[in-house]
Formats: structure tokens, C-alpha cells, sequence
């Protein structure tokens, strides 16, 4: 049995809740529990409906604030061997999922992850879901302090909380660490740490998000004072409870009611709610934040085989790493194909994380990935040649070429595509052409959606996709929406509806992006700043606005018919003719 | 020891030193030949496989110095699965005395245990072949019985391959769900909890069947046992076979799963 390691120290867990599982499970199946008490339970406790069938869960593991030891990623992968398919993967809000579990199993995958410390409660459902931090808070050069602490105590506070238990709809926090890195806009709440006369507090952002339709979120006030952080997030919360749609599913999100009742008098709301909070909560009800600091200790260097000379060093330390504001130190990060990671590889993580951290832990990453921080310089080039020797070395994890795609047909029940292999082949094609290496598509990104929900955050990509069928005559093919220069950062913007490309022409029509891109770029330009000025009408060459774009990649993308060319008729992963079929959405995301 | 299905560690060193025991060590000749458990004899899987006509088999035990009452205890290296199929082998020519070492070979190795590369001079005895059909499943009785209520049928293959086709109705078990805690099998208690959450009764008949030869479903059956489920059986030529003779098949339809797998 797996213990939990001290050095972790909150216990996330309950273990009575695998049993209480498992004999709800039972019951349902004997017909003593009707469907819907049953789906918001199995909801409320992590486990997630699969694509066209009732017998298997999908089991999503919460990571508050990304924090994940060695112990975890050991466990995860024994568990992923046992209950699920030999693979787990990495998702977009910190979480580790493990697909294709049978249902009556989840209640062992739930025991496991108590052994160790973890929970997937709260991590589906209208709950408030798992609290997200930057992968470089405490590291990032720009930051005003390190958020981690208050991520942890936020979601501690509100982890089996009555009040987060039956929301309109699900709710979510991000802490970052500056204005560059992290989606604080993109999120119900989002906050970024800031000071005042040398006094911590925050920037909160209320009201964004990504779905069928996106909002960008406001800035509550000035500075939120660290003492206020508690009292703004519980007042935004009962509002959203009292005033949120529970009847319309598609606009229960709280994203909506700021948008329907307008920002001001939202805004209004919560400062008017939150000083009747802080007069009338208890002095007990406050944030456990520990900020004690963590143990930064070089593990010792067992071997000194040299990784520098390995093939491709040069360009992984370009494109994987960045340095921390801590000499010395840097954070290196591991791209995996659209988040997924074989058991065998968790295990080997977990091996370099105790070798080559100083912190001892890794931290998720925003896109499907993950961070192992305080690597020592002199430690990079052994880390590197055994991430090589464990496939988990993939250059171009900070570029264009890491893109991310949601789960899409190989599991979810709402998808119309198979953008998770999608994003796996434009990997597979980018890095075997060595764009990773193209500084000017450094800070751009490609994200894709199976469906128009945003699960695959399309919106924010330089070059976002999500899917939807096409048809000629009678025969379909699977199709994308594509929307360009969106961007989460300070300038937060959301794409612009580009042209539909059909999903075999994907790959092709982001190398002609490129290369028109090459064509009209000034000096100093990426393609994202590019991009931007075509998208905001600030650019002066040929290409004037996405709709010009639209225009140059209109003959790529004229379908064949299915005589000429069959393959374009299926879906990547699929040798059967495309057809749509989905089945209910959950928390249709 | 008899009707455990497992030996300890501690009970097979104890066998060795008062020579109560016959270890039989099935991993490949070459690897046995490096060292193995003292007094062990090999007994490679492919070899017993290449011919497992129960006459030839209680011969082949016969010279192993193993009789019908022999004490017998088999490893591998393989998780407890090659192991698992020669114990279930001798069980089905009628030797009622057999279990599988706890712990893989490595695991001894691992305890720094004792370990040495002598053959060990064997008397040869006599077993009789009586065999036992009902431990085995053949094809034909798997397809009669799979209709029965009480029959359930398991699949202990990877997930990802049941998904895309399995015998019709049968549950899957990968068989890494068998073991656990270093030990070849998971205690009873967690195996029982498994099987009840999956509605797998006590009074159920259970038929395993893996990919090809009943290595891994031979694991499962012994899991099975020592979970207290008397009655199982081995669809020894297993999911190869039903493939092979063309019978039916079912798969998770709509769903690209492959893609899921970081393989
Ligand atoms: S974006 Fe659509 S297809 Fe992708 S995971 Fe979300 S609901 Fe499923």
C-alpha cells in the first residue's frame, strides 16, 4: 500500500466515500436509485459519463493547484493499469483523468487515490472544481508573490462545503502568477497576485469563460486586499446560487447572469454582498494559508552521464524550459501527445521528479502537460537523456508545437470529431518539420475542440478549431470550425471565425497560415502579434483581415468528392465512413 | 499446504530446507540455467505447451520427481501468470497438492533470498493422469454455457483489446487488476470486495479466458479461487481459438479509445 507523503499536507481524502460509491453503484443498478439522483451523485464524486454507454465512468482525479508528488503519479499509474486503459491523461484544468473505467470499479480507483492523499470529489458536477494555480507560481520571475498557498487553502475551504454542493451550475477559480502566464480572465473567478503599499492582495477577475459562447471576464476593483479574498469568493458564490439559471443548461454558467444583468450592477452585487459577508462571518471562517516555504533541497547526483550531447539537447533546452527567478534554478516542462502519458512513463516521472527536483514535487501544467521545477542547471542535461530514454522528451512543449485537443471521440459523449488525434498528428507533423524551433511561433498556440464547447479552450488559440460535420450531397466528413488570434494573456480576446476546415485538411491549412504569415511579417513579428494586428484591422500589407485570409486558403479546403479521394470522407482514427452520433452531455463539458 | 493457493515465501524456504517440497521454476531453460530457487527443476511453458495431452504431462511430472501426493510449489517471473498455467495444468491431470509462490522470482531475488544454479538429482516417480473436466472450459462448452445465468464469463485482458472485441457477454477483468502489494494476487479480502462490487456471486459459475494460451486467465482463475470461488473454469485455448473457429464477437462501437492510449 501506497502512503501519503509527508511532505503533502493536506489530505484531500476520505475514504468512507469509496464504500458509500460502491454501494450507491449497487443500489442504482438494483433500481433503488432513479437515474438523475444517481448521474448528479456519480457527478459529484468525479466519475463522468463515457461516449454512448451507461457501463463505464471516466475517473477525473483533482490536482489542487497542479501540486503532484512522485507517490501520486506512482499510484495513478498502478491504477490506470488496473481500472483503465495502461495510459492516464493530463487535462487542461490540472486534473489527471483515467477513461474507460467500468463503473463498479471506480469505487477501487477512489480507494487508491485515498491511500495516497487524493480525491476526485467535487471534480465534476455543479461543484466548485478543482482550484487551478499556475504551474510557475512561486518560480515566475514576474510575479508579485506566489499564489500556490491561497490556491490550496481556496480550494481546501470549499472541498465538501455545503454551500458548493448544489450550485446552479459548475464554478471555477484560477490563481496565476502574473499577467503572461495563466488564464485569469478565461474563468469565473480569476485571480492574479498584486501588492499595495507593500500589502498582498489580488486582481479579480469575475465572469469570464470558454463555451458555446465565450465572455471575457472584469476586474472587480482596483486591489482585493489578501484579508478579502475569502469574502469576495463566498459573496460571488451566493449570488451566483441565489440569481443563476437552473432551468436552461446551455446559459447556467456565471458567465451569463453577468452578462444579462450587466457588469455594473453585478459588480455592485458583490462588493454590497461581500460587506454584509464580512460583518457576519464568524472570525473561524478564514483561509488556512501556509505560507511556510518549501524545502528546496538538490537531490544528490547519483550518476553524471552527460545529456548535453544527446541529440535534440539544444533545442529542448530552448523550447521545454525557462529559468526561475531563483539562481541557478529552472522549470522544465514535459509535453505529452494531447495530455496522454502511459503507466509506464507516470512511473518514470516519478523517478526524475525525486532525482532532479529540489522541491521534491512536479506541478500540472495549463496545457496538458507538466512542470518539474528547481532543476539545477547542472542537473538539465542527465534530466534530459533520461526523459529521452523514457519518451518524455518531446521538444516544443513552451511553442505552437504542443497542441492541445479535449478527449473528442475517443470518449466524450457530446463529440463530433476526434480532435484528440487531431492534435496528436499536427504534434507529429510540426515537430517533424522543426517548426518547434521557429522562434516566430514561439508564443503562439493551436488548441481544438471535439464540438463547440470549449473543452479544448479553441477560443483562446492563435489558431483554434472545434468540430461539427460537413456534407457533400449525402456523405459527411468531419469537419472544423476555425477562429484565429485569440489570446488569453492582459489582452485577452477571443478568435475570430476564420473559415470551416475539413479535418484532413487541418494540417495543411496551418502550414499555409504560416507561410502567408512569412510572406507579410515585419521584422520583430510573431505570428501571433501578427495575427493580432490582421484581426484588430491595425495591419497594412496584403493581408488586411482574416476574412483576406479566409480568401487565400479557400481552395484548400474545397471538398473532394468521395471517389477522388475516400480517406478525406473519414475521421483521423477511423477507417469507417464519418457520421455524427452523440449522446447527453453532462456537464456539457 | 495443501488447498492454499498460494505459498509463502516463508513456508516454501522452510519446504526447501526439509526437502518436503518440489519447487518447479517454469521460466525459460536459459534463465533457470543462471539460478533459481535451490533444489527447483525447470519446467519451461513453451515446452509443456508445445504438447499438454495429459498423458504426456503426468509424465513429464513423473520425471520431475512429482507423484499424485507430492507437495508442489511453481514461480515464474511473469506476475504469477506462466505459473499460474502450470499449476492449473498439473491440477487438471488430477494433482490435487499445488500452489504458486507468492512472489515472483525477482521479488525472491529481491529479498536477497537463497539462490543457486544446480540441477538437483531428481528420483523419478509416477503420476497418474485422472483428469478433471471440470476445470476446463473447451469452446463448445463455453458456448452452451454462456447462455446460463449462472455463467459468467470473464476476459482478463488488457481493457483497450476487450474493448474492440470480445466473446459476447463476458466482463472484463485485466488481469493487472489480479495482483497487487508485491504479491502475485491481491489479498482475498480486496479480490472478494472486486468480484461483489461487479455482482460476481459465490454461487456463479466463472469461465476465464485471456488472448491466446490461458496464462492470464489462468492467473485469474487461481485469484478466483482464493477469493472462495470453488467453481471456475479455464477457457484454456482462450479468445485465439474462438477467434480461429470464427464464432462471435462483440466490440464497444463508436468510440476511437485507441487514440486515448499515450502507446
Ligand atoms: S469540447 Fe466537446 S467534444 Fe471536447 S470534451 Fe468538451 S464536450 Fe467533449
Amino acid at each position: 500500500m501506497q502512503a501519503r507523503d509527508p511532505r503533502q499536507k493536506i489530505d484531500w481524502s476520505r475514504m468512507e466515500e469509496a464504500d458509500n460509491f460502491a454501494k450507491t453503484v449497487r443500489l442504482f443498478r438494483q433500481g433503488r436509485y432513479d437515474a438523475d439522483s444517481f448521474r448528479r451523485f456519480r457527478l459529484q464524486h468525479g466519475a463522468y459519463g463515457t461516449r454512448m454507454t451507461g457501463d463505464y465512468a471516466m475517473v477525473r482525479i483533482k490536482i489542487p493547484a497542479g501540486e503532484v508528488y512522485p507517490h501520486h503519479l506512482e499510484q495513478i499509474s498502478r491504477l490506470s493499469e488496473q481500472y483503465s486503459i495502461g495510459s492516464a491523461h493530463f487535462s487542461t484544468r490540472e486534473n489527471i483523468q483515467l477513461h474507460w473505467v467500468i463503473l463498479e470499479d471506480v469505487s477501487e480507483i477512489m480507494r487508491g487515490l485515498a491511500e495516497v492523499g487524493l480525491t476526485s470529489r467535487e471534480a465534476c458536477g455543479n461543484t466548485v472544481r478543482n482550484v487551478m494555480c499556475s504551474p510557475l507560481s512561486g518560480v515566475c520571475p514576474d510575479e508579485e508573490f506566489d499564489s500556490t498557498p491561497y490556491a490550496l487553502a481556496t480550494a481546501r475551504f470549499f472541498l465538501r462545503n455545503p454551500m458548493a454542493q448544489n450550485l446552479p451550475r459548475k464554478f471555477k477559480f484560477n490563481f496565476t502568477c502574473c499577467e503572461q502566464h495563466g488564464m485569469a480572465r478565461m474563468v469565473d473567478v480569476g485571480l492574479i497576485p498584486a501588492t499595495r503599499d507593500g500589502e498582498r492582495g489580488f486582481k479579480v477577475f469575475l465572469g469570464g469563460g470558454l463555451g458555446n459562447k465565450s465572455y471575457v471576464g472584469h476586474q472587480l476593483e482596483e486591489f482585493t486586499p489578501e484579508e478579502d479574498l475569502l469574502y469576495t469568493s463566498i459573496s460571488v458564490m451566493r449570488i451566483f446560487d441565489r440569481l443563476g439559471d437552473r432551468k436552461n443548461m446551455a446559459r447556467n454558467r456565471m458567465r451569463y447572469l453577468v452578462h444579462d444583468m450587466g457588469w455594473e450592477k453585478f459588480q455592485n452585487l458583490v462588493l454590497k454582498e461581500r460587506a454584509i459577508v464580512r460583518a457576519t462571518q464568524s472570525v473561524v471562517t478564514q483561509l488556512q494559508v501556509d505560507r511556510t516555504p518549501g524545502v528546496i533541497r538538490r537531490p544528490l547526483q547519483v550518476c553524471d552521464e552527460s545529456g548535453s550531447s544527446r541529440d535534440g539537447y539544444a533545442k529542448w533546452l530552448k523550447t521545454n524550459t525557462m529559468p526561475q527567478k531563483q539562481p541557478e534554478y529552472h522549470t522544465v516542462f514535459v509535453t505529452l501527445e494531447a495530455g496522454d502519458i502511459t503507466s509506464g512513463q507516470l512511473v518514470s516521472l516519478a523517478g526524475l521528479i525525486r532525482e532532479h527536483s529540489s522541491e521534491g514535487k512536479a506541478r500540472a501544467g495549463f496545457s496538458q502537460n507538466v512542470a518539474l521545477r528547481y532543476v539545477h542547471k547542472d542537473d538539465l542535461p542527465p534530466l534530459y537523456s533520461k526523459l529521452l530514454d523514457a519518451g518524455l522528451a518531446k521538444s516544443g512543449a513552451l511553442t505552437m508545437s504542443a497542441p492541445i485537443g479535449c478527449s473528442g471521440t475517443t470518449s466524450c459523449n457530446l463529440a463530433l470529431t476526434n480532435s484528440h488525434r487531431l492534435a496528436k498528428e499536427i504534434q507529429r507533423k510540426l515537430l517533424a518539420m522543426g517548426l518547434d524551433d521557429d522562434p516566430d511561433l514561439y508564443d503562439s498556440s493551436i488548441k481544438i475542440s471535439g464540438c463547440p464547447n470549449s473543452c479544448g479552450q479553441h477560443g483562446i488559440a492563435t489558431i483554434g478549431f472545434y468540430g461539427g460535420g460537413g456534407r457533400v450531397g449525402k456523405d459527411m466528413y468531419p469537419n472544423y470550425q476555425m477562429s484565429l488570434a485569440g489570446r488569453s494573456d492582459a489582452g485577452t480576446m477571443l478568435g475570430q471565425t476564420c473559415a470551416r476546415v475539413p479535418a484532413k485538411r487541418v494540417i495543411p491549412v496551418i502550414l499555409k497560415i504560416i507561410e502567408i504569415f512569412r510572406g507579410n511579417k515585419k521584422p520583430g513579428d510573431t505570428l501571433k502579434s501578427w495575427l493580432h494586428r490582421v484581426a484588430t484591422g491595425a495591419e497594412d500589407s496584403d493581408v488586411k483581415s482574416i476574412s483576406d485570409i479566409k480568401k487565400m486558403l479557400d481552395p484548400l479546403i474545397v471538398p473532394p468528392t468521395k471517389d477522388e479521394d475516400p480517406d478525406f470522407y473519414l475521421d483521423y482514427g477511423s477507417d469507417t465512413n464519418y457520421h455524427t452520433k452523440t449522446g447527453k452531455g453532462e456537464c456539457a463539458a | 499446504m495443501s488447498g492454499a493457493v498460494t505459498a509463502s515465501t516463508d513456508s516454501v524456504r522452510s519446504g526447501v530446507r526439509d526437502k518436503s517440497l518440489r519447487v518447479v521454476d517454469v521460466r525459460r531453460a536459459d534463465d533457470y540455467k543462471k539460478d533459481h530457487i535451490p533444489t527447483a527443476v525447470n519446467l519451461p511453458l513453451a515446452d509443456l505447451l508445445s504438447d499438454d495431452d495429459p498423458g504426456r504431462v503426468a509424465k513429464l511430472a513423473g520425471a520431475m520427481g512429482i507423484d499424485n501426493e507430492t507437495s508442489v510449489v511453481v514461480y515464474d517471473d511473469t506476475f504469477g501468470a506462466l505459473a499460474s498455467r502450470v499449476a492449473w495444468t498439473l491440477e487438471y491431470i488430477g494433482h490435487a497438492d499445488v500452489s504458486l509462490l507468492e512472489g515472483t522470482y525477482a521479488d525472491w531475488k529481491s529479498l536477497g533470498l537463497e539462490s543457486d544454479s544446480d540441477t538437483p538429482d531428481v528420483q523419478k516417480k509416477d503420476h497418474a493422469a485422472s483428469v478433471r473436466p471440470e476445470i476446463l472450459a473447451t469452446a463448445e462448452y463455453l458456448e452452451s454455457a454462456k447462455e446460463r445465468d449462472d455463467v459468467i464469463l470473464v476476459d482478463n485482458r488488457e481493457r483497450l483489446n476487450y474493448l474492440e472485441q470480445h466473446i459476447p457477454g463476458a466482463i472484463s477483468i485485466p488481469y493487472r487488476t489480479l495482483g497487487g502489494n508485491g504479491r502475485i494476487l491481491r489479498s482475498q479480502e480486496e479480490m472478494r470486495r472486486l468480484l461483489e462490487n461487479r455482482g460476481v456471486s459465490d454461487t456463479s459459475e466463472i469461465i476465464t479466458y485471456c488472448g491466446s494460451v490461458g496464462t492470464l486467465s489462468g492467473l485469474a482463475y487461481y485469484a478466483l479461487k482464493s477469493a472462495g470461488h470453488k467453481n471456475a473454469r479455464l477457457y484454456v485455448r482462450s479468445f485465439k481459438e474462438w477467434k480461429s473457429l470464427q464464432k462471435p464477437t462483440a466490440k464497444q462501437e463508436d468510440a476511437s479509445y485507441w487514440d486515448l492510449s499515450a502507446e
